[in-house]
């Protein structure tokens, strides 16, 4: 498999002098195209830091990360933002819907930024709804969706793009057991290919048989890349 | 950019409650600087009147004459030198003054009279009824058709009253740009019957009105009569110097500044807080675009598309609902002055993009001073 992330002595620190807090420290690892790859671990163990430095969200103090081949920490800050756009699709835990837009609108919005035109947009943004089975509520507001519905339409909006890196955010953290593995049944099945990658936050053991290989953090540190046996 | 300005506007529109609440911030804002601004207006160019109504380029008067009412009398030889001055095409005594009419219902009402020069009738009104040779008459007046002629009994031609125990008669009816702002009513007459009518002092020439030969002409029309004691102002300079007279001497224009200022800073207020408060609840929104991709500049295109889309619907709002107001006070109270003029619309747009560069200000530092991570970190 290709080297889709690359990732090398990572660093982060909030504060400065004796109040300085690793949140990360020195994390090496690598992400491969076509697996879906978990981060798991303790609250404040560094894993959202550590997704954030990945997805050119926050600047490592020390480390360089190579996505696709490409040193993201080189770029100027609006060479980063298009990285962003082109290459990097979120999924965040609170879902980030925009509430007075309609589903389609929110789902367009990736494809606004990249300036393409309004009615294309919308009409790409419904094709997505379909492959997450909710083109019937492209004109509903986000608020009128199940909380399973809000995490298609964020997932939705995370593949208009195509993006070769997807980023969740505790995925299933405010889904019932049910939704949370259809959901990931969904992703595995519908949404993983051979040119992408996925990396997960995730606390939900409930969902760690959808990954190919777990990574676990702790105080700031890897402890270990485990691969799942069936792999 | 097209696109994600209509993503600000939905945003902003569909968002009805704060939508609502920053139009009527900005319209009350507006409204209440165009109609005080507009009052004031109202003012100077009733204050102005005579000077607009009898149209002459030029007016010769007493340096310490502060508005057309306080005239202050003239001795007879400055208009012959007036007249005598190189670049004076014709110059013209006026009567200017007041009376006290007796109606013939017997009621007194307090007129202004206005004495125009026998030989050119110089500054003569439109008549709409009679014929202004019948000025000439015995006892005539014309009486000018406008808001105050009411007080007289709506007087037709033919209508007789009582001037200071003379007879008089209207021989027509004349209409004027503007009515005057005591709230008098206007009677023409010529100024040997003004001056036959009404007690006068030793002089009688209120002002001196002079049409000069070319507008090259003025300036040296203007430095012989300030030899001779006397100041010459165009007709523009004389209604600035009315106009300055109630800016500044009569605390007017002070009270109509102080309310102003209290209109624009309830309405940036209003608007700014609650623009504030709109950025505030989207802020997290604001946060994931840019974790998506958006630029700051983008954002700031966003938040400034919002703040003037706001400004300008709320401007043309608070415009409209003054001038609606406006028009039902005239209809109501015919003697209302307010005047809404491009200079004051003017100011009251620089005053609106004021609230919305603030607004906007306080909204753009917000927005990129907040981080992805901090969306990212929930």
């Amino acid at each position: 498999m290709d080297t889709a992330i690359s990732a090398k002595e990572l660093t982060k620190w909030f504060g400065e002098g004796d109040l300085r807090t690793y949140a990360v420290k020195e994390v090496s690892f690598d992400a491969y195209f076509g697996e879906i790859l978990f981060v798991v671990g303790p609250s404040g163990s560094g894993k959202t830091t550590l997704l954030s430095m990945i997805s050119g969200i926050l600047r490592p103090d020390s480390g360089t990360v190579n996505v696709d081949h490409v040193d993201i920490w080189s770029l100027t800050p609006d060479q980063i933002a298009e990285f962003r756009l082109n290459k990097v699709g979120f999924v965040f835990q609170d879902y980030h819907l925009f509430s007075r837009l309609t589903t389609a609108e929110n789902v367009a919005i990736p494809l606004i930024l990249k300036k393409k035109d309004w009615d294309e947009s919308i009409r790409d943004a419904e094709h997505y709804l379909d492959v997450v089975g909710l083109r019937n509520k492209a004109q509903l507001a986000p608020v009128k969706l199940s909380g399973g519905e809000q995490q298609r339409v964020a997932i939705a909006r995370s593949l208009v793009t195509q993006p070769d890196l997807l980023i969740f955010d505790e995925p299933t953290a405010s889904l019932d057991g049910d939704t949370g593995r259809r959901i990931m049944e969904f992703v595995k099945n519908r949404i993983l290919n051979d040119s992408r990658c996925i990396l997960i936050v995730t606390h939900d053991s409930r969902i760690f048989e959808y990954a190919d290989r777990i990574m676990r953090m702790e105080d700031g540190k890897t402890v270990g890349i485990q691969k799942r046996m069936d792999h | 950019m097209k696109g994600i300005l209509k993503v600000a506007f939905k945003l902003l529109v569909n968002d009805k409650g704060k939508y609502a609440a920053l139009l009527v911030g900005i319209t009350f804002a507006v409204f209440l600087m165009v109609q005080m601004t507009s009052i004031f207006s109202g003012i100077l160019v009733k204050s102005s009147s005579t000077v607009i109504n009898l149209g002459a380029d030029m007016w010769v008067m007493d340096p310490a004459v502060n508005n057309v009412a306080s005239s202050i009398p003239l001795p007879d030889y400055v208009l012959d030198a007036v007249r005598s001055i190189e670049g004076v095409n014709y110059a013209v005594p006026l009567y200017s003054g007041a009376a006290l009419v007796k109606l013939r219902n017997g009621i007194f009402q307090p007129v202004t009279i206005l004495g125009l020069d026998d030989n050119s009738l110089f500054g003569r009104p439109e008549l709409i009824e009679g014929e202004i040779e019948d000025i000439y008459a015995e006892n005539a007046f014309i009486v000018v058709q406008d808001t105050e002629v009411r007080k007289l009994g709506h007087p037709t031609v033919g209508t007789e009253f009582e001037l200071n125990d003379h007879r008089g008669v209207i021989v027509g009816i004349a209409k004027v740009g503007a009515s005057g702002l005591f709230g008098l009513p206007t009677l023409y007459t010529t100024y040997s019957k003004a001056i036959q009518y009404i007690p006068s002092p030793r002089f009688t020439i209120s002002y001196i009105l002079v049409e000069p030969k070319s507008p090259e002409a003025v300036p040296h029309i203007e430095s012989e009569v300030r030899r001779l004691g006397y100041l010459a102002l165009t007709k523009d300079e004389f209604m600035e110097k009315i106009a300055n007279f109630y800016k500044y001497q009569t605390g007017l224009g002070t009270n109509i500044l102080i309310m102003t200022v209290v209109s624009f800073l309830v309405g940036l207020s209003i608007s700014g807080q609650t623009f504030y408060t709109f950025i505030l609840e989207n802020l997290e929104k604001f946060g994931a675009l840019k974790a998506i991709g958006a630029k700051g500049r983008e954002l700031i295109y966003m938040i400034l598309f919002q703040a003037t889309f706001t400004a300008l619907v709320g401007y043309g709002l608070g415009v409209g609902l003054c001038v609606l107001i406006i028009v039902l006070a005239k209809i109501r109270v015919p003697e209302y002055s307010a005047t809404v003029t491009f200079t004051t619309l003017a100011f009251a747009f620089v005053m609106v993009l004021i609230i919305v560069a603030i607004s906007s200000y306080i909204g753009i530092r917000k927005v990129l001073k907040i981080e992805p991570f901090d969306i990212f970190r929930g």
